[in-house]
C-alpha cells in the first residue's frame, strides 16, 4: 500500500489504476483477488485497516463504473454492518473514492436512526450502493415490495463476518441472506472477517448453499508476528482480584512512553476503575478518554470523533471499540486484565496497526496469579497460530420463528419452499422438518398442544395451501419487536441539576438505597433516586464505592486457552518464562502438594477453620464451575457433608463443608448431569432469564420500548410467570427447548461440564491435605467478594428473610406465617 | 391477628382462617391467557386457568375449609367463563361441591357467572371480618380483608433487588396477593397500596415453601 504501483493491478480499468497511483497505493493482492473468485461467494480473512473493506467494494465500483447511467440496476450492492456506527463511517468512507475517481454512484445508509422520511425514499428510488445492519435489512425484507427492491442486487457484503456467526445476530442475518438469494438469485456474496480460529466454518456459514465449498477463501495482508510482553510490576502480583490497579503506575508510563494507546478492559466496571486510577496518576495531563457501551451515545461519539483526529492520547475501552471503525493511528493496544482467549486478544492486537511494515505492540498486564499463568498461554498460543472459538451450533428457534413471522409479512409463502429457502442458510442446515413445522404452529397458534387457540391464528391459510398474515396488525407487531438483542432493562443516569451520564442494568439499580455510592462515567456518585425512570445521583464522596461492581460482560475463559494453561502448569521447565514470583508460587505448590495434570483433575481437600474445604481444579470457566458448585453441593447435601457454601473462579471451585468430602470418584460422576442437573436448571433464575430473550425474540412477548415505559401504577406481568405455567404444563414446548439449548452454551456451560467431566473419568488425582496449599489460595480470597450470582439468589432470600424475622416481627414463620 | 381473628398466610397465596374454616383467595383471573390471545396481544401458553386451580385444589386439599371466598377478579373479562375448557369447569364445580363457596364481584367481573356453582356476593361479613375485592378509602372499623391490588414486596440484599408476591397488613386491614398464575404485582410500597395502610405496617413475602414476615421499612420503594 505504500510502494509506487508497478504491474499489479491490471484487471482495474485505468480510471481505477489512476487513482491508487495517486494515493502513491498499490492496490493488494487480495484486493485484486477479490475479481477472479469464479464462486458465488468470496471471505476475505484480514486484518483491519489495510484497506480490507476496499477490496469488498472494488468490485462493485468497477462494475458500477462500466455501466452507462441510464442503465445501472437500482440497487446493486447491499452492505451489512454489525455496528450502526460502521455502517454510516463506512459510507463517509467510500465517498472518497467514489468523489475522487468521479464516479455516479449513490451511496446512502440506512439504520435505524435513519429519519423516516429518508426512509420512505430509500425504498422509493434506492440507492446503488445500501449500507445497513442485520436489523434494518430483515425489517426491509418484511415490506411487501422487498422482490422489487432487492430483485436488481446483485452483491451482499457483509462485514465483520466473524463476530456475527455464531450469535443470535449472525442466525437472524444467514436467514436474511437466504431470502436475498431466493429474491436475486444471481447476487454474489462477500464476507469481510479478522483473523479467526476455523476459517471453513465461517465460510459455510456465509455461503449460499450452506457449504464451505461453494466460498472462495482469501487470505490477506500477512503481518510480521506481533510484539507481546506481559508487565511485570513493581509491586507484588496479587493472589486475586481482576482490576489490576497495582499496575497502573507501570500502564501509565507505557502510556505516555507509546505513542497513541488503547487500553482494553474486561468489563464495564473494570473500565471505570482503571479510568479513575490513570486519571488519579495523571500528572502530565495526558488526554486519557473513556469508552465503554453503558455511556451516553453523545459522549461515545465523542471519544472516537477525538481518537479519529489523533487528538487522545489513550483510550481505556471495553470490547465496545472491539470492532470496526478504522482508528488508524494506534500504536500500542495494552490488555488489562487475562485475555480470556488467544483469538479474542489477536483481534484487540490488531487494532495496534499504524505501521504495516512493523510488528503489533501489545502488553498484557494480568490481575492476579492465575491471569498471568493464562497471559503467557495466551503468548504461546498466539505464536502458535492456535486460535480458538466456539465451534458452529444449530441456529435458534426462536430467530427462526421470527423471521417466518417476518416472511409472513412480505406476502404468502408456501411452507415447502420455505423450509428449502431456510435450510440454505448455513446455521439452520441440517434443521429437521419437524422444527420446521412446529415452528409454523407456533407462530400460527402458539404451538400448544392444548389446541385452545385455533380461533385466534395469527396465520391463515390460503386456498392453495399457503401462509398468509391473519391481519395488517401482524405487520405493525413484528417490525415493533424485529432483532435479536434483548438487553436487560435499563435505566437512565442522570446528575441532578445536571447531564445524563449513560445508561446502566435496572437490576443494579434496583438493589441500590439512597445514599449508597458507586462508580460510573469515571466518577464516584451517590444515588438519591428514581425520578420516573431515571435514577437521579450526586457526586459521591469518599474512597471506595459502596457497592461493587456491576456484572456484565464477563467473558469466560476458552475451552483451548484453559488446556493450554494446564499444559503449562504441568511442565515446569516452561516456568522459567513467568515472573520470578509466579515459578516460585507454583515450586511450593509442586512440593506442598501436587500440579493439575494436564488431562487429569486435581482436587484438594483440607480443613480450616471449622470447615472442610474441596477445591477442584477444573478450569473450564466460571460458568461451568458455577453449575458444577450447584451440582456437588447438593449432592454433598444428600451424602450428608452438610456443605455450606461454593465460589467459582475462572479457574478452580472451591466448596466448604461441615464434614470432609472422601470419593471423589463418585462426587465427580458423570451421573450429576441427570435429574440433578433437571431439577436445579428448571428452578434456576439463569433459566428464566434465558427464557425471557427466547419468549421476546419468538414474539411470544413484546419488548419493552424506550419512552413507554410502563406507568408506575400498571400492574407488573413477567416472562417468569409465563415460564412457570409453561414448565409445568408443556415442558417440551419449543420454546423451552430453545431455552435449555442457549443455557446449555451460555449461563450455564453445561455442554463444557459434561465434557471435562467425561474427560476426567478414572483420573481424578484426589490430594487430602492437613492445610490450604497455595493454588488455593486465590479462590479463597474470593469467597465473600463475589458478588452472588443466578441461582444463588434463592437461598439469599432465605437468608435475607431469617436475618431479617427476628428484626421485624419476631413471630413464626412455619409452612405459613402467622399474621 | 386482625379484629381479634387469628389468621394464616398460606404460602400458597391463600389466607386460612382457621377459628371460622374459611379460605380465602383473591384475583385468580381465570382465562387471562385466553384474554390475550382473543385481543390479539399474545398467544400465552393456554395453561393458566389449569395451573391456578391445581394450586387451589392443593390449598384446599391441605387447609380443608369450610367456607372458600374468592374474593373479585376471579374472572379476567365478562367472556372468560364461557372460556374456560370443559376439564377447567367441571374441577371447579367438583370444589365447589360440599362446601360454602362464595364469589365476590370484582372490576374485572362485576357479575362473576352463576352457573359454577356457589354463590354470588358483593361482600360478606364473617364474624369481625369483612371481606371485599377492593379496600375501602373510609376509615373503617378494623377487621377488612380485600384484594384487587396485586401486592408484591421488594427488597435488596446484598447489593441485589429480590421479591416476591406479598400479604399487606397492619392492625386495621389486610390485603391478600394475586393466586392467579398470570396475575402480576404492584409495588406494595406504591402510594395506591400504601395509602391503605397505617405508616408501619408488614408484609408475609411468599417464597418457594414458606412465607416470611418483613417490616415495611425494610422493603424498596418502586
Amino acid at each position: 500500500m505504500t510502494s509506487p504501483s508497478g504491474g499489479r493491478g491490471a484487471v482495474l480499468p485505468a480510471r481505477f489504476q489512476a487513482w491508487f497511483r495517486n494515493r502513491g497505493w498499490t492496490p493488494h493482492a487480495y484486493q485484486l483477488a477479490m475479481f477472479d473468485a469464479p464462486e458465488r461467494a468470496a471471505l476475505l480473512i484480514a486484518p483491519t485497516g489495510g484497506g480490507k473493506t476496499l477490496a469488498g467494494f472494488l468490485p462493485s465500483l468497477v462494475a458500477l463504473a462500466d455501466t452507462p447511467e441510464d442503465s445501472k440496476p437500482a440497487l446493486h450492492t447491499l452492505y451489512i454492518s454489525p455496528l450502526r456506527a460502521l455502517a454510516v463511517d463506512v459510507r463517509r468512507n467510500l465517498e472518497t473514492p467514489v468523489a475522487e475517481m468521479g464516479l455516479h454512484i449513490r451511496v446512502e445508509a440506512r439504520t435505524g436512526d435513519t429519519p423516516a422520511s429518508r426512509r420512505a425514499r430509500q425504498r422509493e428510488k434506492p440507492p446503488h450502493i445500501l449500507m445497513t445492519t442485520p436489523e434494518s435489512l430483515a425489517l426491509l425484507l418484511s415490506y411487501e415490495d422487498s422482490d422489487r427492491l432487492f430483485g436488481s442486487l446483485s452483491t451482499v457484503i457483509v462485514d465483520e463476518v466473524h463476530s456475527l456467526a455464531g450469535t443470535k445476530r449472525g442466525d437472524l442475518l444467514s436467514l436474511g441472506l437466504a431470502r436475498l438469494r431466493a429474491l436475486a438469485p444471481n447476487g454474489r456474496r462477500i464476507g469481510l472477517s479478522a483473523t479467526v480460529a476455523r476459517p471453513a466454518e465461517l465460510a459455510a456459514w456465509l455461503s449460499p448453499t450452506a457449504e464451505a465449498k461453494d466460498v472462495r477463501t482469501i487470505e490477506g495482508g500477512n503481518r510480521r508476528p506481533a510484539e507481546i510482553s506481559i508487565l511485570v510490576p513493581e509491586a507484588r502480583i496479587p493472589w486475586a482480584g481482576h482490576m489490576a490497579l497495582y499496575a497502573m503506575p507501570e500502564v501509565y508510563q507505557a502510556i505516555k512512553k507509546g505513542g497513541t494507546t488503547l487500553v482494553f478492559v474486561n468489563t464495564r466496571a473494570q473500565a471505570e476503575l482503571v479510568f479513575q486510577e490513570l486519571w488519579d496518576l495523571n500528572e502530565d495531563g495526558l488526554a486519557i478518554a473513556l469508552h465503554h457501551g453503558s455511556l451516553a451515545v453523545e459522549q461515545r461519539r465523542k471519544v472516537e470523533a477525538a481518537m479519529a483526529k489523533g487528538v487522545l492520547k489513550a483510550v481505556v475501552c471495553t470490547s465496545s471499540l472491539d470492532l470496526g471503525i478504522d482508528w488508524g493511528a494506534v500504536d500500542l493496544v495494552i490488555q488489562v486484565g487475562a485475555p480470556k482467549g488467544a483469538t479474542r486478544l489477536v483481534q484487540r492486537i490488531g487494532r495496534s496497526n499504524h505501521r504495516p511494515d512493523l510488528p503489533s505492540r501489545a502488553i498484557l498486564v494480568p490481575g492476579n496469579r492465575f491471569e498471568f499463568l493464562e497471559c503467557q498461554a495466551a503468548i504461546e498460543a498466539v505464536a502458535a497460530k492456535e486460535l480458538d472459538g466456539t465451534p458452529p451450533h444449530p441456529g435458534g428457534l426462536d430467530i427462526l420463528a421470527q423471521h417466518l413471522l417476518g416472511r409472513a409479512c412480505a406476502g404468502p409463502f408456501d411452507a415447502d419452499d420455505f423450509y428449502r429457502e431456510v435450510t440454505r442458510a448455513g446455521p439452520y442446515r441440517e434443521l429437521p422438518r419437524r422444527d420446521f413445522d412446529e415452528v409454523l404452529s407456533f407462530v400460527e397458534s402458539g404451538g400448544y398442544a392444548l389446541r385452545a387457540y385455533d380461533r385466534f391464528k395469527r396465520l391463515r391459510r390460503l386456498e392453495d395451501g399457503r401462509y398468509a398474515v391473519s391481519s395488517p396488525a401482524e405487520l405493525r407487531r413484528y417490525r415493533m419487536n424485529v432483532g435479536t438483542i434483548v438487553d436487560a432493562p435499563m435505566v437512565r443516569v442522570k446528575l441532578k441539576r445536571g447531564a445524563t451520564l449513560g445508561e446502566i442494568e435496572e437490576y443494579f439499580v434496583q438493589g441500590l438505597t439512597a445514599g449508597d455510592t458507586f462508580v460510573f462515567a469515571g466518577r464516584m456518585l451517590q444515588y438519591e433516586g428514581m425520578r420516573e425512570t431515571t435514577a437521579i445521583v450526586t457526586p459521591g464522596k469518599g474512597e471506595e464505592p459502596k457497592v461493587p461492581a456491576y456484572m456484565g460482560g464477563r467473558l469466560p475463559l476458552t475451552t483451548e486457552l484453559a488446556t493450554r494453561v494446564r499444559g503449562l502448569l504441568a511442565r515446569p521447565d516452561a516456568w522459567k518464562r513467568l515472573s520470578p514470583e509466579v515459578a516460585e508460587w507454583l515450586r511450593i505448590q509442586r512440593w506442598r502438594s501436587v500440579m493439575p495434570p494436564r488431562d487429569g483433575l486435581l482436587v484438594e481437600t483440607f480443613p480450616r477453620g471449622r470447615k472442610h474445604f474441596l477445591v477442584a481444579y477444573c478450569f473450564e470457566g466460571r460458568n461451568a464451575h458455577q453449575t458444577l458448585g450447584m451440582l456437588l453441593t447438593k449432592r454433598m447435601e444428600r451424602a450428608g457433608l452438610k456443605p455450606l457454601g461454593f465460589v467459582a473462579t475462572d479457574y478452580v471451585l472451591a466448596v466448604w463443608s461441615l464434614r470432609p468430602a472422601r470419593d471423589m470418584q463418585a462426587l465427580f460422576d458423570q451421573d450429576m448431569l441427570g435429574d440433578d442437573l433437571e431439577d436445579w436448571l428448571a428452578d434456576s433464575s439463569m433459566l428464566k432469564r434465558t427464557f425471557r430473550t427466547v419468549a421476546v425474540i419468538a414474539g411470544l412477548i413484546e419488548r419493552r420500548h424506550p419512552g413507554e415505559e410502563k406507568t408506575r401504577r400498571q400492574v407488573t406481568f413477567g416472562s417468569d410467570l409465563i415460564y412457570d405455567v409453561l414448565r409445568k404444563h408443556e415442558p417440551d414446548h419449543l420454546l423451552l427447548r430453545a431455552t435449555r439449548q442457549d443455557a446449555a452454551r451460555g449461563l450455564t456451560d453445561v455442554r463444557r461440564l459434561a465434557d471435562m467431566l467425561t474427560r476426567v473419568q478414572g483420573r481424578i488425582v484426589h490430594r487430602d491435605l492437613d492445610r490450604i496449599s497455595p493454588l488455593a489460595v486465590p479462590v479463597l480470597l474470593e469467597i465473600g467478594r463475589e458478588s452472588v450470582h443466578g441461582a444463588a439468589v434463592d437461598e439469599l432470600f432465605v437468608e435475607a428473610a431469617e436475618e431479617l424475622i427476628e428484626e421485624a416481627m419476631g413471630e413464626a414463620a412455619i409452612q405459613g406465617a402467622l399474621l | 391477628m386482625l379484629a381479634g381473628a387469628t389468621l394464616v398466610a398460606d404460602h400458597s397465596g391463600a389466607l386460612w382462617w382457621p377459628g371460622e374454616r374459611v379460605l380465602a383467595v383473591a384475583d385468580l383471573h381465570f382465562e387471562k391467557g385466553s384474554a390475550y390471545a382473543a385481543k390479539g396481544t399474545a398467544l400465552l401458553p393456554p395453561y393458566d386457568t389449569r395451573a391456578t386451580i391445581d394450586r387451589l385444589e392443593d390449598a384446599i386439599r391441605r387447609r380443608a375449609p369450610r367456607h372458600v371466598i374468592c374474593m373479585g377478579d376471579s374472572f379476567h373479562d365478562g367472556a372468560a367463563a364461557s372460556r374456560l375448557s370443559n376439564g377447567d369447569r367441571a374441577r371447579l364445580s367438583t370444589l365447589a361441591r360440599g362446601r360454602d363457596w362464595l364469589w365476590l364481584a370484582g372490576n374485572h367481573d362485576p357479575a362473576p357467572p352463576s352457573g359454577l356453582g356457589g354463590r354470588v356476593m358483593a361482600e360478606t361479613r364473617i364474624g369481625p371480618l369483612v371481606f371485599r375485592h377492593q379496600a375501602s378509602a373510609d376509615t373503617l372499623p378494623a377487621g377488612e380483608v380485600s384484594g384487587h391490588f396485586h401486592p408484591k414486596a421488594v427488597l435488596s440484599v446484598r447489593g441485589r433487588s429480590i421479591g416476591g408476591r406479598c400479604f399487606a397488613a397492619d392492625a386495621r386491614r389486610l390485603v391478600l396477593p394475586a393466586f392467579g398464575s398470570y396475575a402480576g404485582g404492584l409495588n406494595v410500597l406504591d402510594p395506591a397500596i400504601a395509602r391503605l395502610f397505617a405508616a408501619k405496617f408488614r408484609v408475609h413475602v411468599l417464597a418457594r415453601e414458606r412465607v416470611h414476615t418483613l417490616a415495611s421499612s425494610r422493603l424498596l420503594p418502586p
